[in-house]
């Protein structure tokens, strides 16, 4: 028996993000905008995915979502109540309880959304602050939530989230009064680690902000509608 | 805690250039943007290669520093603290030239000693 040096260099997520491009293709030849939503446990996610799905999003813009969570369905239950079509991953059954969704397992769900009948699918991710940035999962763009109860050092000791995403929704706003915490601080640590990310201050319990988040989620369809046509 | 995940998709993707060979040597880089805890990595490593062609095998790890460069100003740059903001002209027009990297960069199998 002998050595034998095997030259790679290859990025060890080649394999998630080569099925990641085989959903997003899915994605674009169904024309739907994809969102991968995501946050630490408990920051709001499926409650400001509620408010902003509570209407119409717009003229004829068609929802769906799906629920990453590692067991129950809990969420999905709650979307559901709305009309949105739901489709509920759970992480433990067959992959091992991840604390997170990879390329594979939105694969896997796949069949079960209603790609020709959706204009838009937001992909809630399983609650977790550091591995869901790692995994691509054939999204359009990536947008996440942190509530202001997290604390403002949060964007300094979780860069690799917070780098990665388009749209930052602070949330919990309503509960500034009760707590220490320098929004500003908060706001010029996102800056700082992702200078010029967009930011929406929001809460999910009052609405405040919740219409300025509709909007965007609007526009996204739009922009991907535009896009196709020129 | 990505460093489990992370150690899976490792260990694929040394297995899947191993073409069932006994893996001896994983030599990985990884940037430092990427967070991962080397002492963490080289824990899951050894726990999720058990059963598989990296059973055994020693995990080399280098870490590759963070370089920045702003489009505005064309500096380039090493990270300083948290902020990304260039240093010289505060723009936020900046891109990661490296620190991304998590890269199998190679693999030593064990092979048969040749016959002829």
């Amino acid at each position: 028996m002998h050595r034998v040096k095997v030259r790679i260099v290859e990025d060890a997520l080649d394999a998630n993000n080569t099925i990641a491009r085989a959903n997003r293709d899915d994605f674009d030849r169904h024309d739907v905008a994809v969102i991968n939503l995501m946050s630490a446990p408990g920051a709001g996610k499926t409650t400001l995915l509620e408010r902003a799905l509570e209407r119409p999003l717009g003229e004829g813009i068609r929802v769906g979502v799906l629920e990453g969570d590692v067991q129950g369905s809990y969420d999905a239950t709650r979307i559901a109540s709305l009309h949105v079509p739901v489709t509920q991953i759970n992480t433990d059954a067959g992959f091992g309880g991840e604390c997170h969704l990879d390329a594979n397992m939105v694969r896997s769900a796949l069949p079960s959304v209603p790609l020709a009948d959706i204009d838009l699918l937001v992909i809630e991710n399983v609650g977790n602050l550091v591995c869901p940035a790692e995994f691509r999962v054939g999204e359009d763009v990536r947008v996440m939530v942190a509530a202001i109860t997290e604390g403002e050092d949060k964007p300094l000791k979780y860069p690799l989230m917070y780098r990665t995403c388009e749209l930052v929704l602070v949330n919990k706003i309503d509960l500034l009064p009760h707590l220490e915490i320098d929004l500003e601080e908060l706001l010029a640590n996102i800056d700082d680690v992702n200078p010029g990310v967009e930011t929406m201050v929001v809460s999910a319990r009052t609405g405040e902000g919740v219409d300025e988040w509709r909007r965007w989620l609007a526009e996204r369809v739009a922009r991907r509608s535009a896009a196709l046509t020129t | 805690m990505h460093e489990l995940a992370l150690a899976g998709a490792v260990i694929d993707t040394a297995e899947r250039h191993a073409a069932g060979r006994r893996v001896l040597v994983v030599r990985l880089r990884c940037g430092e943007l990427r967070q991962v805890v080397p002492d963490s990595l080289a824990f899951y490593f050894e726990h999720v290669a058990a059963g598989t062609l990296c059973e055994g095998a020693a995990l080399e790890y280098e870490v590759v520093a963070a370089s920045l460069a702003c489009g505005g100003c064309g500096v380039s740059f090493a990270l300083d603290g948290a902020s990304f903001r260039c240093p010289a002209c505060g723009g936020a027009d900046v891109t990661v030239e490296a620190g991304n990297e998590l890269e199998v960069e190679s693999i030593e199998v064990e092979e048969p000693a040749c016959t002829g």
